[in-house]
C-alpha cells in the first residue's frame, strides 16, 4: 500500500506549523496514490488530543511513540519500526532542522533514497517526484526513488497548511526500541532563548542586519535607520549573528528563526543565504545593501545596493528623518 | 583519543558551480579546494588537542573522491591533522548520499575513531546530512550543527541552534558531530605547514580494501536519483545602484521607498 508516514515535530503543546504544512500535503499526496497519510510524533507523555488533532489537516491516523524530545535518533529507531511493520512506501518531514536529522538517519537505516532542501512534489505514475533546488537556487533537480521506500525532506514553508475538514483522527500507540546508540544522547536544556524577547513577526519594517555590520555595535546602524522609520518597524538578524552573539535569538530569521513578510525587509551586510531567504522571500519589497556584487541576495531583491554600509546607513538614516519631516 | 575529520573538495568559491548536462553530476572541471566548512571541523580537532583535557593521539583526515581530493587532503594536514585517507575507487562515483555516508562509514571502520567531526554543509552539495547518515552506518550517537563542545573524559557537552531555540546535548564518545561555522575561527596553515603537508602519511584505498559492498554504491545503485534539472522560474530581475557618490545613492533609495510609500 502506497502510505505515507509523516513526521510532526512538536514542543511545548504544539505541533510545528511546517510538519502541520508536511501532514497536509502529505494527506494530498497519498490520495494521489490511492493510499493513507498518517503523522508520528515522539515524546514523553504527548496528549492525545494534539495527535488526534492532525486529523483536521488530513491524517488517517496518528502514531503516538514514547521516548526523549528533541533528539533525531529516537525517531529514527520509532520510524524504522512504523516502516517495517508494512505500508508505507514514503517518509515526509516538514521544513526544520530535527527533519533533516532524523530523514538522513532514516534513510541510512532502510538504506532508502533522501531528497531535501524539496520545494515540490507530485505523484506521477502511481510513484512520488520530488523538486529540489540546487546550487544557490539556479537550477531545480528531479529526484525519483529507486528504494522501497524514499525520503523526502522539504524546505522551510514548502507546503501551505490546509485544513481538510475532516475530524480528529485515531491516535495509535507505537512500540518500538531505543537503538543502543539513541541511549548515548541526552537532552539537558532545549529551546533557550538567548537575548531579550523582541518580536519582528509583527513588524510592517525590517532592518535586518548579518556579519557584515562587523561587530555587534554595529547593530546600532540599523536600530538607528529604524529608528528613523519609525513606527512599526524593528531590526532583525541572521543566525550568523545569533551565534556570535551580537543580537537575540528572537530577532533571527529563517529555517531555524522566524519567518517574516513585512512590506519592507532591507538588509545590510546579509550575503543572502539559503537557510535566511526561506524565512523572508515572502515580503513584498526587498532591499540588500551588500559590499560585494556577486553576493546572493542580490538574486533575490528589488532593490541592490552596492556598497559599504558603514557609510551608507548613516546617511540613508539622515535622509529618511528628513524625508519624514518634510 | 582519535579524532577523524571528514573532508570534502569542493568547487572553488569562484567557480560558477553548474551540472554537467551529459551525466548529470557536478562539472568539477574547475578550480576546486577544501571545503571551507571543513576547515571549522579541523580547528574544532586541533583545540580539543590543545584544550589538554583529553589526550589526543592523532587526527585523521579523511575523503572520498576522485584523485584532484588529495589536495584538500593536503590542505587539511597542513591545518593541523597528523596524516590522512583518501578513499578513492571508480565505485563509488556518483553515490547520492546514503551511499556516500555507507561509503565513508566503512573507511572510518577500519580507523576506530574515538570522535568523527564534520563541516556543517557542503559548499557543492548542500545536502547538510552527511553527519546523520555516517553515525546511524557507525552506530554512533550524533548532533549537526553544532556551534560549541566541551569534552570530559568520555562525553561532549554540545549546544546548537534548532527550531525552537538553544539546545544543549551531552553525547557520549564515540559519536559523530557536524559543527556549524560559528563553532570557532579557523587558522590560517603556516607556510612550513603548507611546505610539509605533502610529506605526511597519506594512506590511498579501494573500496574492497574497507570492505565496501559494491552493489551498496554508486551513481546505479543510489536510492535517490536525479531523473531531471530544469530552470527555476523567472523572477524579474532587481534594480541594482553601484555606490559611488553616497549622497546620490541614498537619494535614490529614498525615491525608490517613497515611490513604494514605505516612508
Ligand atoms: C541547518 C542550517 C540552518 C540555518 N538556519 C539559519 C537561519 O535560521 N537564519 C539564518 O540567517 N541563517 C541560517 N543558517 C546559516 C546560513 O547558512 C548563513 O551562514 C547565514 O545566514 C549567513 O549570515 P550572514 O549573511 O550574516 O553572514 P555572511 O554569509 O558572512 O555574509 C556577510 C555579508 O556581509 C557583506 N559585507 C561585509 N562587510 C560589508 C560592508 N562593510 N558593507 C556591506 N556589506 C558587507 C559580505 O559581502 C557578505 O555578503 C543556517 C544554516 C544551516 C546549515
Ligand atoms: C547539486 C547537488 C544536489 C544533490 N542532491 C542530492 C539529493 O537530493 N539526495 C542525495 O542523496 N544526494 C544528493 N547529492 C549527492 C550528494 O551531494 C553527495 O552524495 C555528496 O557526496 C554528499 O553530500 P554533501 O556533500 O552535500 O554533504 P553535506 O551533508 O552537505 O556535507 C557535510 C559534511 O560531510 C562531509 N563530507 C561530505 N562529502 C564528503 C566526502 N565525499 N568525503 C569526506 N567528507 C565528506 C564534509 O565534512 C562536509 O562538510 C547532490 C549533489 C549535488 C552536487
Amino acid at each position: 500500500m502506497a502510505n505515507i508516514l509523516v513526521y510532526a515535530l512538536h514542543y511545548d503543546g504544539a505541533i510545528n506549523k511546517n510538519s502541520l504544512g508536511a501532514v497536509s500535503e502529505g494527506a494530498k499526496l497519498a490520495a494521489e496514490l490511492g493510499g493513507e497519510a498518517h503523522a508520528i510524533l515522539l515524546g514523553e507523555n504527548v496528549p492525545e488530543d494534539l495527535a488526534a488533532s492532525l486529523g483536521k489537516y488530513g491524517a488517517k491516523k496518528v502514531l503516538v511513540a514514547e521516548g526523549p524530545e528533541g533528539l533525531a535518533q529516537p525517531l529514527v529507531d520509532a520510524m524504522a519500526r512504523a516502516i517495517a511493520d508494512g505500508g508505507y512506501s514514503y517518509a515526509l518531514f516538514g521544513g526544520g532542522l530535527l527533519g533533516f536529522e532524523i530523514g538522513a538517519g532514516l534513510a541510512a537505516r532502510l538504506g532508502a533514497g533522501v531528497a531535501m532542501e524539496v520545494t515540490a512534489v507530485r505523484a506521477e505514475g502511481g510513484e512520488l517526484i520530488a523538486e529540489r533546488p540546487i546550487l544557490g537556487d539556479s537550477a531545480i533537480s528531479e529526484i525519483k526513488y529507486r528504494s522501497n521506500v524514499g525520503i523526502i525532506i522539504s524546505r522551510l514553508n514548502a507546503f501551505e497548511i490546509k485544513e481538510t475538514g475532516g475530524g480528529d483522527a485515531p491516535v495509535e500507540r507505537l512500540d518500538f526500541e531505543l537503538s543502543q546508540h539513541a541511549l548515548q544522547a541526552t537532552m539537558v536544556t532545549r529551546g533557550e532563548q538567548r537575548g531579550a524577547d523582541v518580536d519582528i513577526e509583527g513588524a510592517s519594517i525590517l532592518i535586518a542586519g548579518g556579519r557584515g555590520l562587523g561587530k555587534a555595535e554595529g547593530f546600532q546602524l540599523c536600530e538607528e535607520l529604524a529608528g528613523a522609520f519609525g513606527g512599526n518597524s524593528a531590526v532583525a538578524a541572521t543566525r550568523a549573528v545569533v551565534d556570535a552573539g551580537w543580537y537575540p535569538y528572537a530577532a533571527q530569521i529563517g529555517q531555524t528563526g522566524k519567518t517574516v513578510a513585512p512590506k519592507l525587509y532591507l538588509a545590510a551586510g546579509i550575503s543572502g543565504a539559503i537557510q535566511h531567504k526561506v524565512g523572508m522571500q515572502g515580503s513584498e519589497n526587498i532591499v540588500a545593501i551588500n559590499k560585494d556584487a556577486n553576493a546572493p541576495i542580490f538574486e533575490f531583491s528589488d532593490l541592490g545596493v552596492v556598497g559599504d554600509l558603514n557609510k551608507i546607513l548613516p546617511k540613508l538614516t539622515e535622509a529618511v528623518k528628513a524625508k519624514k519631516a518634510s | 583519543m582519535k579524532i577523524c575529520v571528514l573532508v570534502k573538495e569542493v568547487p572553488d568559491a569562484a567557480v560558477e558551480k553548474r551540472i554537467d548536462s551529459s551525466t548529470g553530476r557536478m562539472d568539477r572541471s574547475g578550480e576546486k579546494n577544501l571545503n571551507p566548512y571543513d576547515t571549522h571541523a579541523i580547528e574544532a580537532a586541533m583545540q580539543i588537542r590543545e584544550g589538554g583535557v583529553v589526550p589526543v593521539e592523532e587526527i585523521v583526515a579523511v575523503t572520498m573522491g576522485p584523485d584532484s581530493a588529495v589536495r584538500a587532503l593536503h590542505k587539511a594536514v597542513s591545518l593541523g591533522a597528523d596524516r590522512s585517507v583518501h578513499l578513492s575507487d571508480q565505485v563509488v562515483a556518483g553515490s547520492d548520499v546514503a551511499a556516500t555516508g555507507y561509503a565513508l562509514a566503512k573507511t572510518l571502520q577500519r580507523e576506530s575513531p574515538d570522535l568523527v567531526l564534520l563541516g556543517q554543509q557542503s559548499d557543492d552539495g548542500e545536502c547538510y546530512t552527511i553527519g546523520a547518515v555516517v553515525a546511524e552506518y557507525l552506530g554512533m550517537p550524533s548532533l549537526t550543527q553544532v556551534i560549541k563542545m566541551d569534552i570530559d573524559s568520555d562525553s561532549l557537552r554540545c549546544e546548537r541552534q534548532a527550531e525552537y531555540g538553544y539546545d544543549t546535548v551531552q553525547i557520549k564518545m564515540p559519536a559523530v558531530i557536524s559543527v556549524g561555522d560559528a563553532i570557532n575561527e579557523p587558522r590560517y596553515p603556516s607556510l612550513k605547514a603548507i611546505m610539509g603537508a605533502k610529506k605526511k602519511p597519506l594512506d590511498t584505498v579501494t573500496a574492497a580494501d574497507v570492505s565496501i559492498d559494491a552493489s551498496k554504491v554508486g551513481g546505479e545503485n543510489s536510492g535517490a536519483q536525479w531523473v531531471a534539472a530544469k530552470a527555476p522560474p523567472a523572477k524579474a530581475a532587481g534594480e541594482i545602484i553601484e555606490d559611488e557618490d553616497t549622497g546620490e545613492t541614498v537619494e535614490k533609495i529614498v525615491a525608490w521607498l517613497d515611490e513604494r510609500k514605505l516612508i
